[in-house]
């Protein structure tokens, strides 16, 4: 391993991570619910599959369209920070159809287990942390040191 | 209507810190993950500055029922350790790890109009809505 000083940006992440962090301080404070990414956005999706009535729908979905502003929000005031990369499609669909039933299933994603269940101390959450670090690590190790994919 | 407020302006901070941590950018999220290369640890301080945050705020509402604006606090109270949370999760790094995206960073790159996160994000919807589906006939059942 070698350090990739050239791309370590410290600072605009642990502010960034600490702008993520009070808005998952004020969502539990105020409306007292987990703003778990994935658990916000398929409890929508889910709910139009089966109707839940006890599903806040009015608060998740305006949470979404919060997080949805942001990007047109960002753009008025900074560059996109999206350099173009060549990921194959193919790539983005398997991908995405993994992280959807793959965080379903498991109950979260980066934001409900990752951020908000460490920030409770809860080791349900820990444990799926520690598997989805996990095989990300051993994908890209895979495709970058096995298979030599850019 | 205060509530409804709060869940807005909590998404649009969320989404504004993702866009400032770097983690909506692909590139950077895999450089994080190639531990074996030329490492970029900087994601690692995304977690730790918004778990340093929200710690508080999780230690004060296990201790309430209601929130501030009088909701009902709900935390999950699960604690067991299942194949299914473990095979879930596991499946999930597999994705992050082929695109570099999580749901968070996907759905607002999506909005920004970055066209890789608007494919991956439609794949990610559609897996949310088979697990739904799936959910569904285990009910029925």
């Amino acid at each position: 391993m070698t350090i990739d000083w050239s791309h370590f940006t410290p600072w605009a992440s642990l502010f960034g991570g600490m702008l993520i962090g009070l808005a998952a301080a004020l969502l539990i404070m105020l409306n007292g619910r987990i703003a778990g990414i994935s658990g916000i956005v398929g409890g929508l999706i889910g709910d139009l599959i089966v109707p839940d009535k006890h599903a806040e729908r009015l608060v998740y979905a305006l949470f979404l369209i919060g997080l949805l502003l942001a990007a047109p929000l960002w753009r008025l005031f900074q560059p996109w920070p999206l350099p173009a990369t060549d990921t194959p499609v193919a790539y983005l669909v398997i991908g995405g159809l993994l992280v959807g039933l793959g965080t379903r299933f498991g109950g979260g994603c980066t934001s409900g287990h990752g951020v908000c269940g460490l920030s409770r101390g809860s080791l349900r959450s820990l444990a799926a942390m520690a598997c989805f670090m996990g095989s990300g690590f051993a994908t890209v190790f895979v495709m970058r040191h096995v298979w030599g994919h850019a | 209507m205060k509530t409804g407020l709060s869940a807005l302006l909590a998404g649009l901070i969320f989404g504004l810190g993702l866009l400032l941590s770097g983690m909506c950018d692909p590139s950077k999220v895999l450089g994080f993950l190639d531990l074996a290369g030329n490492w970029d640890p900087s994601l690692a301080f995304v977690m730790g500055g918004a778990i340093a945050v929200a710690t508080p705020a999780f230690a004060w509402a296990k201790r309430h029922q209601r929130s501030l604006l009088d909701a009902r606090i709900v935390i999950p109270t699960g604690t067991r350790i299942d194949g299914r949370l473990l095979l879930g999760s596991a499946a999930f790094g597999i994705g992050w790890g082929l695109a570099g995206f999580c749901p968070g960073p996907a759905l607002v790159s999506a909005a920004g109009g970055y066209g890789n996160a608007l494919i991956f994000a439609a794949a990610m919807a559609a897996g949310m809505l088979l697990y739904s589906l799936t959910q569904r006939r285990q009910k029925r059942v």
